[in-house]
């Protein structure tokens, strides 16, 4: 019953979106004010009824209704509930009903909080969000309903989550890449309203940003966790693969981090408008395009589910539709639109700008590097395969330029700056950050290559540049710690988010360049020494829990003969799909990680066992979190709260 | 030329040039790191499109199934060795030293990743068994189809 009332909403709430889209703007057709302020009640309601299905399945999941299709595949009673919980997104039917619902909730959040908006312009934001929601109930609906039942021969027992998928990171992965996905479908409605208008001001900018904001906030720290997540739960100890899913949920970033950026000037200035524009359709149809890989099937991944053809044709047709359809409209409608603003060529506009290019080039690369295989194999050239070695070459290259401008870009005044007053700036800053970065590397590697300089450098000039603007800007016109306090909010984001950048660069540097990995053969009582740690295999132990039978293998860890940790690392069977897993053991710390990860058995009884070292990776997640922080930041920002703001305290900021 | 027009021209041509200059990196890089698919058969055949047989050092990647019986091992290292099958009948070695995947065994469709070392022989330096015992490769299942998982054993 419960299930058909889950059914039921859904369609419901389908219906409603429909109107939605329609009855709004034909009221803005036919000037009938009622109509289009129906808008935000139908987008409240259609929340309702998706809800309410939402929760039903979530129900349906911990009560272990495996009459359900959905439940009986992914999920099974010996499951905790937590885990029962999360199994509700852990295939392609309930992850589709979580994007849809969070699409919702977006729609709805917006429809609540944005009273100071014309009704008008909210309508229309609404009916575009509308829109992409009825594709997707359909898509859901017709598809890939979660709510079929097996009836009448249902089975006594479920067939279990994905054993990968049964981990803390997995329960929060999912639901904050999909907000971030999803979270850029607002701005692109916003892109799209303003274009339906044919209007852009800069308050459309102003009105968009904070928006833009949290989605990219939530997609950073969804890739971030992403990336732990692998790290610890596929036992090879990689951060990044760049398995062309990851890249699906990269390229939205890069698109994202570029629209932010062109969104401050485009508030601020008032330049860069129908740029703004296309980043804003480009980051959601990214979205979209990465659903429709990792959805489609096509692509070959730890996260491809079972594919089915009609599905990855639905969303190719919705993909052609909505990049087509925004694209058209731009084409038509961007003449309209034109920047007032001027800048010199030495001035902040021109290095964003810079900026933008860097990042349009970085999404190139990605975009290429993930297409260019499946193209490959359609035009019948036989299958291929883009490797790391790459990827990692073209990032290599552009990620120079790109934290050289980085540096300068907070440094330069907007509109015009005189050349001499940067060079002192920059000078002592060059000298500061490369004296740093070389004592960095002599502390704390043993080794020397020039390639870690560089990136280390890089790291510190960031975070050495952007200390100074912060001293420079504090000491403008009052004392260091007075000035510092009445920095805004925003201007902390800045440099918050660029030091979160720079920790990154750091981290990934140390990490690429100086890990040791051994993949070893020990049995019980050998010991392998190296980089002054010295690991012995004490024991093997039984380590058994609630689905799946484990053997652990018990290591102390010394350093310099001086006690460091006993580590535990699992090979686990889960008894349901008798699969096997690897849970390494790791010792975390701020400057490195130990990661034991047992192989196999091998014929004499002894172990395969991976040991690595691994230095600073934590900085490569506590990164995206200091961005993920400064964007919160900068959504609190006073400007975005106070009703009215005057234009000087704008062009401060 | 007025200035405005001046700082477009500026703008648009950098524009350009980077962009350009970034494509041809991009390919560039790409022609060093493109790995082509072959199965046990197209090795020692030639490809099944063109017909041609890949080089002795060439990086390539191999998919089949490894066949039972002959995965062999080095008592004192991690080094193991075993051949890979598909339906056209061909047959290669892969070399490997190293941790090989959870779900590897014999029976099992794999992709090697590595290079040729001479006409059948591969040294790989990545063996992926993916992780689901249901889930196979596309490109493997498409080498394996119609054989059926019995006859791959040697002693058949």
């Amino acid at each position: 019953m419960l299930a058909e009332i889950g059914q039921l909403s859904l369609a419901i709430a389908c219906m409603l979106s429909l109107l939605q889209t329609v009855y709004p703007l034909y009221g803005i057709y036919a000037r009938n004010q009622s109509a289009v302020e129906s808008a935000k009640i139908l987008t409240n309601l259609q929340f309702v009824f998706v809800t309410i299905a939402f929760i039903v399945l979530c129900y349906l999941f911990i009560a272990n209704d495996f009459t359900v299709v959905y439940v009986a595949t992914n999920s099974n009673s010996a499951l905790p509930w937590y885990y029962r919980l999360s199994a509700v997104w852990g295939a392609h039917e309930g992850s589709l009903l979580l994007w849809v619902f969070l699409l919702s909730l977006w729609s709805s959040a917006v429809a609540v909080m944005s009273k100071r908006l014309p009704v008008e312009s909210i309508a229309r934001v609404l009916a575009v969000l509308g829109l992409l929601s009825l594709g997707f109930y359909l898509f859901v609906l017709l598809t890939s309903n979660p709510f079929l039942r097996t009836l009448p021969y249902f089975p006594v027992d479920g067939r279990d989550l994905n054993p990968l998928l049964q981990d803390v990171g997995l329960i929060m992965h999912p639901p904050m890449l999909y907000m971030g996905y999803v979270g850029f479908s607002v701005a692109f409605a916003f892109a799209i309203a303003a274009l339906m208008e044919g209007r852009l001001d800069s308050a459309w900018a102003k009105w968009s940003r904070p928006w833009t904001m949290a989605a990219w906030v939530f997609l950073t720290i969804g890739i971030a966790l992403g990336s732990w997540w692998a790290y610890y739960e596929l036992g090879w100890g990689g951060w990044w693969f760049w398995d062309p899913v990851e890249n699906a949920s990269f390229m939205p970033w890069i698109a994202g981090t570029a629209l932010i950026h062109s969104l401050s000037v485009s508030e601020k200035r008032g330049v860069f408008k129908s740029w703004t524009v296309l980043l804003a359709i480009s980051a959601f149809s990214l979205s979209l395009l990465g659903t429709f890989l990792v959805r489609s099937g096509i692509l070959v991944s730890v996260h491809a589910f079972a594919s089915d053809p009609a599905r990855g044709l639905f969303i190719l047709a919705f993909l052609i539709f909505v990049i087509g359809g925004s694209l058209l409209l731009y084409a038509v409608q961007a003449s309209k639109v034109k920047s007032r603003g001027r800048f010199d060529l030495l001035s902040r506009e021109s290095l964003l700008l810079i900026n933008n290019i860097l990042l349009i080039a970085a999404l190139i690369v990605v975009l290429l590097g993930t297409l260019l295989p499946l193209v490959h194999k359609e035009i019948g050239l036989g299958s291929i395969s883009i490797g790391e070695p790459f990827f990692n070459k073209m990032f290599s290259i552009l990620i120079v330029p790109f934290a050289l401008f980085l540096g300068v870009g907070p440094l330069v005044r907007w509109k015009r700056q005189k050349i001499n007053e940067l060079l002192k700036p920059l000078v002592l800053s060059l000298i500061l950050s490369t004296v740093i970065a070389v004592l960095f590397i002599f502390q704390y590697s043993s080794k020397f290559t020039w390639m870690a300089l560089l990136g280390v450098f890089l790291g510190f000039w960031i975070l050495v540049t952007t200390c100074y603007e912060l001293y420079l800007r504090a000491t403008f016109r009052f004392t260091l710690l007075k000035g510092l306090s009445k920095l805004g909010n925003s201007h902390w984001a800045m440099s918050i988010g660029h030091a979160g950048f720079a920790v990154m660069i750091i981290g990934i540097t140390m990490t690429q360049n100086f890990s040791i990995e051994r993949d070893v053969k020990l049995a019980v009582g050998e010991s392998i020494a190296f980089e002054h740690y010295d690991f012995h295999f004490d024991a093997l132990e039984n380590a058994d829990g609630p689905n799946f039978t484990a053997t652990a293998g018990v290591f102390t860890v010394l350093k310099d003969d001086k006690f460091v940790a006993t580590m535990k690392a699992e090979k686990r069977i889960y008894t349901v799909q008798r699969m096997p897993m690897t849970e390494p053991a790791i010792d975390a710390g701020v400057t490195r990680d130990l990661y034991i990860a047992m192989g196999e058995v091998l014929p004499d009884g002894s172990w395969a066992v991976r040991i690595y070292y691994k230095p600073f990776i934590r900085w490569i997640w506590f990164g995206p979190l200091m961005m993920g922080f400064a964007g919160i930041l900068m959504m609190l920002d006073r400007r975005y709260r106070v009703k009215k703001v005057s234009e000087e305290l704008e062009g401060n900021v | 030329m007025n200035p405005r027009r001046k700082k477009r021209l500026i703008i648009t041509s950098s524009l350009v040039i980077g962009l350009s200059l970034a494509v041809g990196l991009v390919l560039f890089a790409l022609q060093q790191n493109i790995d082509l698919f072959y199965t046990p058969t197209e090795i020692v055949k030639g490809k099944n499109e063109t017909g041609i047989k890949p080089e002795v050092g060439q990086r390539l990647r191999v998919g089949g199934m490894v066949l039972a019986g002959t995965v062999k091992r080095d008592p004192t290292s991690l080094k193991v060795s075993f051949d890979l099958i598909d339906n056209g009948g061909g047959i290669v070695t892969v070399f490997f030293d190293g941790i090989l995947p959870d779900l590897f065994r014999e029976g099992q469709g794999i992709v090697a990743q590595g290079e040729l070392k001479n006409a059948t022989q591969i040294n790989a330096f990545e063996v992926l068994a993916k992780h689901d015992e249901e889930y196979m490769p596309p490109e493997v299942a498409d080498a394996l189809q119609g054989m059926d998982h019995l006859k791959t054993d040697k002693n058949k």
